[in-house]
C-alpha cells in the first residue's frame, strides 16, 4: 500500500454512504410502486369505519402490502390511543 | 425489422442528449438508416448538438398536425447521409404531442428507418412518456449520483409499466445502463458512486461508461456529436457503446483512472 493510499483510507468514504442510502430507498420505492393503486383509498375508509368507534389520528392506521413469488400479504396496522377500551 | 431506442433519465442534465446524437451518429456511421428525434417540445437542442439549428424549417408538431409531410421535416444530417434529424418543436406548448400523432409517425418512420432514436426530455411528464411509450429498448442515461440514480429507478418502473409493450403484455424494453461523466479519480477517492455499485443498485446491463470528458462541451460548441471526435476519451467511449448494442463484445474502458507522473510516482500496484 502506497503512502497516498493511506490518507486515501482514512477518510470515510462519501460514496459508500450513497450507496447505503440509495438501496434503502430504492428499495423502499420498488415496494411501493407495485402496490395495488386502491390503496390510499383502502386506508381513507378504513380510518373512516375506525372512527365510527375509536378516536384515533389522522396517522393511527398504516396499510402496507407486501408481495413475493407466492403470495400477496395486505398488513394492516392500527394504533389505538391509551386510555380506552379496546375493541376486541 | 425497425428498432425504437429510447434515451432517457428521468433527471436532467445528466447527457441525454448528447448520447442520443452521439449514438444516432454511431449507428448511421455503420451504415444503418437512422432518425433521431427531439422530443422536448419547447425547450428543443438536438438541432443544436446536431449542428443543423438554421436548417430547421418544419418540426415534429407540424407533422403531427398535418402543416408539413415527415420528408419534408426531417434534416439530413450534414456529415453522414444515413442520419436524419426530426427536431422538436420551439414554440409550441408540450400537449402538441399526442400519443396518436407520435404513433403514425414513428410507424411511418419504421418503413424507411433501421434505428430511430428518441431523444427525451426530462421529468416524467407528457414528452417523456411518449419518448418512451412505443420503444423497444431504452438507454437509461445516469450520473454516478444520488438524484440521478434515484430518477434512473423511478423511469425504469414507468418502463416496465405504462410502456405499449407493457400494457399489450409483449416482450419488456429491452433496459440497458450508460453511466456518463464518470470520474475514475474521483471513484477511487471515495468521492463518487463506482459502476459496480450503480449496477449493484438498478440491476441493469451495462453497455458503456462515458468518462467525464472535455471533449463533450467541445463537441457541443461545434455542433458535431462527440463520437466524431474518435481521439477523445468519450468518444470512444460511444463507438464502444454502438459496438457493443450492435452485438460486438468488447471490454469496458475508462473505468480505471489515468496514472499521470504523480500517479506511477505514488500509486502503488
Amino acid at each position: 500500500m502506497s503512502l497516498l493510499d493511506y490518507f486515501r483510507t482514512s477518510k470515510a468514504s462519501s460514496a459508500s454512504l450513497a450507496k447505503e442510502r440509495l438501496q434503502i430507498l430504492v428499495a423502499h420505492e420498488r415496494s411501493s410502486r407495485n402496490q395495488p393503486s386502491y390503496l390510499p383509498q383502502l386506508q381513507k375508509e378504513l380510518l373512516e369505519v375506525i372512527r365510527k368507534y375509536v378516536n384515533v389520528e389522522q396517522d393511527a392506521i398504516s396499510v402496507n402490502f407486501e408481495q413475493n413469488d407466492t403470495q400477496e400479504t395486505l398488513e394492516l396496522n392500527i394504533v389505538l390511543p391509551e386510555h380506552q377500551t379496546k375493541i376486541s | 425489422m425497425a428498432r425504437i431506442i429510447v434515451v432517457t433519465s428521468g433527471k436532467g442534465g445528466v447527457g441525454k442528449t448528447t448520447t442520443s446524437a452521439a449514438i444516432a451518429m454511431g449507428l448511421a456511421k455503420k451504415g444503418h438508416k437512422t432518425a433521431v428525434i427531439d422530443f422536448d417540445v419547447g425547450l428543443r437542442n438536438l438541432d443544436l448538438i446536431m449542428g443543423c439549428e438554421r436548417r430547421v424549417v418544419y418540426d415534429f408538431v407540424n407533422v403531427i398536425n398535418g402543416e408539413a409531410t415527415l420528408n419534408q421535416a426531417l434534416i439530413r444530417d450534414k456529415t453522414c447521409n444515413q442520419l436524419y434529424i426530426l427536431p422538436a418543436s420551439q414554440t409550441r406548448d408540450k400537449d402538441a404531442l399526442s400519443q396518436e400523432g407520435v404513433g403514425k409517425i414513428l410507424d411511418e418512420l419504421k418503413k424507411d428507418f433501421k434505428y430511430i432514436v428518441c431523444d427525451s426530455p426530462a421529468g416524467i411528464e407528457k414528452g417523456a412518456h411518449l419518448a418512451m411509450y412505443f420503444a423497444d429498448d431504452a438507454f437509461i442515461v445516469t450520473n454516478p449520483e444520488v438524484s440521478s440514480v434515484r430518477d434512473s429507478d423511478r423511469m425504469l418502473g414507468i418502463l416496465s409499466s405504462k410502456s405499449r409493450r407493457a400494457e399489450q403484455n409483449d416482450e419488456p424494453i429491452k433496459e440497458y445502463l450508460l453511466l456518463t461523466r464518470y470520474s475514475p479519480e474521483r471513484v477511487k477517492l471515495g468521492e463518487m458512486l463506482s459502476v459496480d455499485d450503480v449496477q449493484e443498485i438498478l440491476s441493469l446491463h451495462l453497455l458503456g461508461v462515458i468518462p467525464e470528458s472535455k471533449s463533450v462541451l467541445n463537441a457541443s460548441n461545434s455542433g458535431t456529436p462527440v463520437i466524431l471526435d474518435e481521439k477523445s476519451d468519450a468518444g470512444q467511449a460511444y463507438a464502444d457503446v454502438i459496438a457493443r448494442y450492435l452485438g460486438e463484445d468488447r471490454p469496458h474502458r475508462f473505468i480505471d483512472e489515468k496514472k499521470g507522473l504523480f500517479g506511477k510516482l505514488f500509486g502503488g500496484k
